[in-house]
């Protein structure tokens, strides 16, 4: 198949790759960029696994071609701990609560988390809750989550 | 999932050229949630997908005097975030706020559910019972509106020619916005396909009902209104003996089918209860 050339800048750094039209941007990150915390959950859009961050949304990236992200600014889980490799708030309150098993969902999760804390600075129960409905978890039975998540909220 | 094409234009002059010269068939994509899977299945290999996501100015939720108009690009999460659609047309804004998850709707889009007709499609039965309008265009700037309750031909079947896509929706404001009720019914609480959708507005004089607006998904071919079931509350009082003989009879209206979500036999039946429930709702102004 025709390969085009897309550009996108994924974690503050541009990329150049050679793409199939029907390339998955979740495939080309994993696949071709290293990048597996985004992860390949059901392929349909209904587990978030594969949740990143387009343009400041996080979006499933198994349901996104590559070539329509083209000159995008991408973030993956590995963009959200800083540059000298201390965790984001988010990701210590989830080890501290115990809201990692298999860490399978753990990617969307946080990337869901700071999106919702980003625009309310205290969310009650129901709106983490709601906001995280797209992330589904096997392990935790997501009490551990919602509590991380809480802990993270700025006092009312 | 071989030799697909793709194309994003920028403007609805350059999404007119790259159609116009297309040796192959189009198919055209905004938000890709259901694209992207029927891609992935096999659906589209030789087609050239055209990317409408880049069509900025079909992204917008606009107020005049007398309708709202929304493009057809706006996605379900900035309709679900509307101040407007939210205190003028509160039906639509709370579908929006039920069709997926936070992630699907921050693509899906308003066009794209009422392109692909799903019988169940999210914003159906809020949109007919608005008695929205459908604006499209082909090729060469020819425009048309279609009244959304003559734009569904069948089950992800509609009046849309091949080079034809939705510009905008638009519909007349509510004269009492509160007197509506949308409930979706599923098999689990997001991320869900309805085994029953159902949205109800309302114009009353008191206790008295001037006009009843029913509409219903998942339980026919196409999203439907339920006209007939309309008329018994035409210019009559919303009491309860009026209720219970339109919830036996609207089982009567529907032609819903078994399928892996529910059986025919559970839908009539949930249709009549949940009818029940949207019409009382809707009477007592609507959510809390």
């Amino acid at each position: 198949m025709k390969k085009t050339e897309v550009s996108f800048t994924v974690n503050g750094e541009t990329h150049k790759v050679n793409v199939e039209t029907n390339a998955l941007l979740l495939n080309v990150l994993r696949d071709d960029l290293g990048l597996t915390g985004p992860k390949y959950g059901c392929g349909t859009g209904q587990c978030g696994g594969c949740t990143v961050l387009v343009n400041g949304e996080p979006v499933l990236s198994c349901l996104t071609l590559a070539v329509a992200v083209d000159r995008a600014d991408i973030v993956t889980i590995e963009g959200l701990s800083k540059p000298d490799g201390s965790l984001d708030l988010i990701q210590e309150a989830f080890l501290d609560h115990g809201a990692i098993q298999c860490g399978f969902c753990t990617p969307g999760m946080v990337i869901l988390a700071k999106d919702l804390l980003k625009r309310k600075a205290h969310p009650s129960e129901t709106e983490i809750r709601e906001h995280i409905v797209g992330n589904i978890c096997r392990c935790t039975g997501y009490v551990s989550i919602v509590k991380a998540i809480k802990s993270c909220r700025k006092k009312p | 999932m071989n030799e697909m094409e793709y194309a994003r234009p920028k403007s609805l002059k350059e999404m007119d050229r790259i159609v116009g010269a297309a040796k192959r068939p189009v198919k055209f994509i905004a938000g890709g949630t259901n694209v992207i899977p029927d891609i992935r299945a096999g659906a589209l290999s030789s087609k050239l997908l055209v990317d409408l996501s880049g069509l900025k100015e079909l992204n917008f939720v606009k107020e005049e005097k007398n309708e709202i108009a929304i493009g057809a690009l706006t996605t379900i999460s900035n309709i679900a975030a509307s101040r407007v659609i939210r205190e003028k047309a509160p039906l639509l804004f709370y579908a929006a706020g039920q069709l997926g998850s936070p992630l699907t709707r921050n693509r899906a889009t308003i066009g794209g559910n009422l392109a692909y007709a799903s019988p169940a499609a999210d914003t159906a039965p809020p949109l007919l019972a608005l008695e929205a309008v459908v604006h499209t265009r082909r090729r060469l700037g020819r425009e048309r509106k279609i009244p959304i309750d003559r734009f569904f031909l069948g089950p992800n079947k509609t009046r849309l020619a091949k080079d034809e896509i939705i510009t905008k929706i638009t519909f007349s404001k509510p004269k009492d916005p509160s007197k509506g009720s949308y409930l979706k019914l599923g098999l689990r609480n997001a991320m869900t396909i309805s085994v029953l959708s159902i949205a109800v507005l309302l114009e009353t004089n008191g206790n008295v009902c001037r006009k009843a607006r029913i509409a219903l998904g998942a339980v026919a071919p196409t999203p439907m209104r339920a006209y007939r079931i309309e008329k018994k509350f035409a210019g009559r009082a919303i009491d309860r003996k009026n209720i219970e003989e339109s919830s036996l009879l609207i089982a009567e209206e529907i032609s819903p089918i078994s399928d892996i979500r529910a059986s025919a036999e559970y839908r009539k039946r949930v249709t009549s209860v949940l009818f029940q429930r949207a019409i009382q709702e809707a009477s007592r102004g609507g959510k809390p």
